[in-house]
């Protein structure tokens, strides 16, 4: 069957297989910042926002997102994301980094939902990516800056380091 | 700025990953989006049973199975015995594996593969294919292991084991002293005996492979690994492919802890595309990831402390029982460690006794995992010493600061056990462990315990404190090799080419600031390729703690040479003496002034009047003579539910000395890592098995790893000390942070309620029914 993704940001038709699920698509169609970790919608790896929220991609069959709106990390380009890759870098949060992209999308979900998180509200977002590297600490700590300087209007501190 | 930031320019800072632009942007630089369309696909039957003989084998029906390509079991595959452990050649593992067998010897264990088209074609025909087997007696239990007459190696053509008629793969006895008679006549014996489980490591990327000739066919391997080298030398070996025509090539890993430095596909990739000449690829699902790659070994370690009155060690006795599955990788090396890295620490004890055996079972396989035996000792010695400050009235702390090693200190036990075989005499020139207690101690607020303990004041809920010193070690002395290659460019920057082995730790970026800051250029002057059998010069791999400390000091040593050589050159440039100038932050200085490097780099390859023109560039080895221990107290405030046996941990702090952090973020992340990943092993993860031998809960969702809702509030300390050894003074700091959380949560639970835990993990089953035990 054939469906229309609007996937980051370009309407795009594709033609699956009955029963081919999202991950699979996203991948074969080259958005390999969607990763495959368990295939069980336990790891968050294959993260992608659906209409805007994140949500596992193995979990979804690709006929169910016909007529909706994906972005992967591949398209994630604003100020936001590029704030938040920023500030995974600089304070170290990127070990592998196999469970970024899925990391980042609930993130940025996060964020786009709720700009002034507590610490509480950062670790239910992020509760659905596993990571076994970094033990999550420089994570939620970058979520954390990244709050402050959104809602200290403090937008020069991120420019200066895009 | 801290007084490393002002002693360097590039090392103590807190620069970002070499990489970490790519993976914060989700390039394609891990394996299965590299190779994200190869032309076959392949995956693997395993066995359904514990143990049994294979009569036979029908692989009819599958070959005839649309895009199915090619099919591998024991009757169409070379027969040799080796091991899948990634280590050093002569391997200290038993040659008890083999590509395929006609036996299996643990649920999962390999039974045939088949290469298709498609992954669909690949699971029919793995589907098609029949097998008859001789259902042989599963041996479970280690113990019992020893002493039945199943066999698990029968087989005449594997050596290296210990004694397979006792299903015994390893053995260990060493002995210092006279710890009989020092444990006959102490004041004070304490005896503490300790179980662990069957644990995963869980990188989040599975294992993955893929394998193809090239236009002289040559076997091109790219492989998840830790090892490069030593699968370049383990597929040659088993395949039959001679070194030279096969180029290994690390992509970036998602994730090893020790379960990529075992040679799990990439004999079974290369063979199909040695036979149907495509590329082909390999990746563990999740599942064949919990159920057929490498587990931790399960132990039981028996402590018994001899001290006089006052706590003073005066003899140690361990003895370990270790469960090494189907087969035997990495099984005396574990084992070794249990006591290798764990007695020396209290040295105070001038007798020590170290024994046990790693025996063969029809269980997973266990191989290399962060920390490498040392957890399993940990948790009995470090519960142990608890008691042992209870029965001589002391605190934790104060028994501890009585026993453990210091600086300019040795102990015999470095000497008498290595790795697998017999160890090195070392001296420890760098410990602050006793400042690493005491600001740990502060942090915890460990001399208010008492008071926050009886202001506490709810009936259901316990508070306690607890503690547990660790040391590890940097490298396999006299062992590992590490080389390191740098070539200068044109424009001032440099090359470095590293067999060491990035997993995702960072250690590129590292090498790369070790060899920035010896040049006296900025970080983003270097560029790195590393693991590449083709590209870069031999390093064992990384494993044993050793990227920072071995492969540090080889890219040390080539970037003095190479300085050197700028010098002389620029020298006879200026007609100056070498000792005239000097290159710092990417500038020649001269005593008439400092000029751009790159200014000096173009001329070595233009050939200007009175220069020669040459490739400046180096090589250097590095072979370890000793293994620098770094060291690390865990500190944990935790409560006790005493109606659900639940633990909740409120605080947890570790310090570590590690030397000089080369990148502080870096270091502190391994440790957090590790402690999460500690913290999991200590509470929640847990293999289970039904009665005939498989695994249960081979899933994320049934095997629970901590996630961002379960870690509690954690403190690293970095604790630096200057390492003379070491490059820019580091050590490691990869895998102690793992070996603290089991002993320091047990012993907080017993400050708390006065139960003593024994079994990890502490799950609220086991906590509940030891607080009701006889009530």
């Amino acid at each position: 069957m054939n469906i229309t993704i609007e996937i980051n940001d370009e309407d795009k038709e594709f033609q699956v297989k009955p029963g081919e699920i999202l991950l699979d698509l996203l991948r074969r169609e080259g958005y390999t910042s969607v990763k495959e970790g368990c295939k069980a919608g336990d790891c968050g790896a294959c993260m992608v926002l659906v209409n805007g929220r994140a949500m596992t991609s193995c979990t979804l069959y690709a006929a169910q997102v016909d007529g909706k709106r994906i972005t992967t990390l591949e398209g994630l380009n604003d100020e936001l994301a590029d704030s938040l890759r920023q500030e995974f870098l600089d304070v170290g949060a990127i070990q592998c980094g196999f469970c970024i992209p899925g990391v980042l999308i609930s993130s940025y979900s996060l964020l786009t939902h709720n700009p002034n998180p507590t610490e509480g509200e950062i670790k239910a977002a992020l509760d659905g990516n596993l990571c076994r590297c970094t033990g999550y600490i420089k994570q939620i700590e970058a979520i954390k800056n990244v709050a402050r300087d959104l809602e200290g209007g403090n937008n020069e501190r991120r420019r200066e380091k895009i | 700025m801290s007084e490393d930031e002002k002693r360097f320019d590039v090392v103590s800072h807190n620069l970002p990953k070499v990489d970490g632009e790519a993976l914060a942007r989700g390039r394609r630089v891990f394996l299965d989006d590299i190779e994200n369309s190869p032309e076959l696909v392949a995956g693997i039957l395993t066995s359904p049973l514990a143990h049994a003989e294979i009569v036979d084998i029908d692989t009819s029906r599958a070959e005839k199975l649309p895009g199915v390509e090619s099919i591998l079991h024991y009757g169409n595959v070379p027969r040799v015995p080796h091991t899948t452990a990634g280590q050093g050649y002569p391997e200290p593992s038993p040659y008890d594996a083999y590509i395929f067998d006609n036996r299996v010897r643990f649920v999962g264990d390999r039974v045939a593969a088949v290469a298709g088209t498609s992954w669909q074609a690949v699971q029919e025909g793995l589907e098609a294919i029949e097998v008859e087997y001789n259902e042989l007696e599963p041996i479970l239990d280690p113990a019992r292991s020893r002493e039945s007459n199943v066999q698990i190696h029968p087989e005449e053509d594997a050596s290296g084991i210990y004694d397979s008629d006792r299903n015994i793969a390893a053995h260990v006895d060493i002995e210092v002293g006279d710890p009989k008679r020092a444990l006959d006549e102490a004041e004070v014996v304490v005896t503490q005996k300790c179980k662990t489980q069957f644990a995963q490591h869980t990188p989040i990327e599975p294992h993955v492979a893929t394998a193809h000739l090239d236009e002289y066919d040559r076997l091109i391997i790219r492989t998840s690994t830790q090892v490069p080298f030593h699968v370049r030398r383990i597929v040659s070996q088993v395949v039959g492919v001679p070194i030279k025509k096969i180029r290994v090539i690390k992509p970036r890993v998602g994730g090893a802890f020790g379960v990529k430095q075992e040679i799990l596909l990439e004999d079974l990739v290369s063979l199909f595309a040695l036979r149907t000449g495509k590329k082909v690829k390999m990746r563990y699902t999740r599942e064949e990831e919990f159920v057929s790659s490498r587990t931790r070994h399960p132990m039981e370690v028996e402590v018994r402390l001899g001290a006089d009155k006052e706590g003073r060690l005066t003899g140690i006795t361990m003895e370990a029982l270790s469960n090494t599955g189907g087969y035997g990788t990495h099984s005396l090396t574990v084992l070794s460690n249990v006591g290798s890295k764990t007695l020396p620490l209290y040295n105070e004890a001038p007798s020590v006794h170290f024994y046990g055996d790693a025996v063969y079972t029809n269980m997973p396989v266990p191989g290399a995992y962060r920390g490498y035996g040392a957890p399993q000792g940990y948790f009995a010695l470090e519960v142990a010493m608890d008691q042992l400050a209870e029965a001589v009235g002391k605190d934790p702390i104060e028994v501890r600061k009585l026993n453990h090693i210091q600086e300019e200190e040795t102990s015999p036990i470095f000497e008498k056990l290595g790795e697998g075989k017999e160890g090195t005499v070392q001296y420890i020139h760098s410990c602050k462990l006793d400042k690493c207690i005491d600001l740990g101690a502060e942090k915890i607020r460990w001399e208010e315990r008492d008071a926050i303990k009886r202001n506490y004041k709810t009936e259901d809920k316990a508070r306690g404190f607890g503690i547990s010193i660790n040391m590890q070690g940097s490298g396999i002395p006299l062992v590992d090799l590490a080389a390191a290659r740098l070539k200068l460019n044109e424009d001032g920057s440099f090359n470095l080419f590293v067999g060491a082995t990035d997993l995702g730790t960072g250690s590129d970026t590292v090498l790369a600031q070790i060899a920035a800051e010896t040049l006296g250029v900025d970080l983003d002057q270097v560029v790195v390729y590393s693991s590449d059998t083709d590209f870069t010069p031999f390093d064992s791999g990384a494993y044993a703690s050793s990227t920072t400390y071995v492969s540090g000091n080889a890219v040390k040593k080539v970037a003095e040479d190479v300085k050197e050589q700028i010098l002389e050159l620029a020298a006879n440039y200026y007609d100056l003496g070498p000792k005239d100038l000097d290159i710092a932050k990417g500038k020649l200085l001269t005593p008439a002034g400092s000029v751009d490097l790159s200014e000096m780099a173009i001329k070595t390859t233009s050939g200007e009047i009175e220069l020669d023109q040459k490739q400046i560039e180096a090589t250097a080895s590095e072979v370890p003579a000793e293994s620098p221990p770094p060291f690390a107290a865990h500190f944990v405030d935790l409560e006790v539910d005493k109606r659900t046996g639940e633990i909740e941990i409120l605080k947890y702090v570790a310090a570590v000395d590690c030397g000089t952090a080369i990148n502080p973020n870096l270091a502190e992340g391994q440790m957090e890592g590790a402690i999460v990943n500690g913290i999991g092993y200590a509470l929640t993860e847990e293999m289970e098995f039904s009665d005939t031998g498989e695994m249960t809960n081979p899933s994320f969702f049934d095997y629970k790893i901590p996630n961002t809702e379960d870690i509690p509030e954690i403190e690293v300390i970095l604790v630096e000390s200057d390492e003379p050894t070491g490059p820019h003074g580091a050590k490691s700091v990869g895998e102690i942070g793992i070996d603290g959380a089991i002993p320091a949560i047990s012993n907080a639970v017993r400050d708390a309620t006065g139960i003593v835990l024994t079994e990890s993990p502490f799950t609220p089953e086991k906590v509940w029914k030891k607080l009701n035990e006889g009530k």
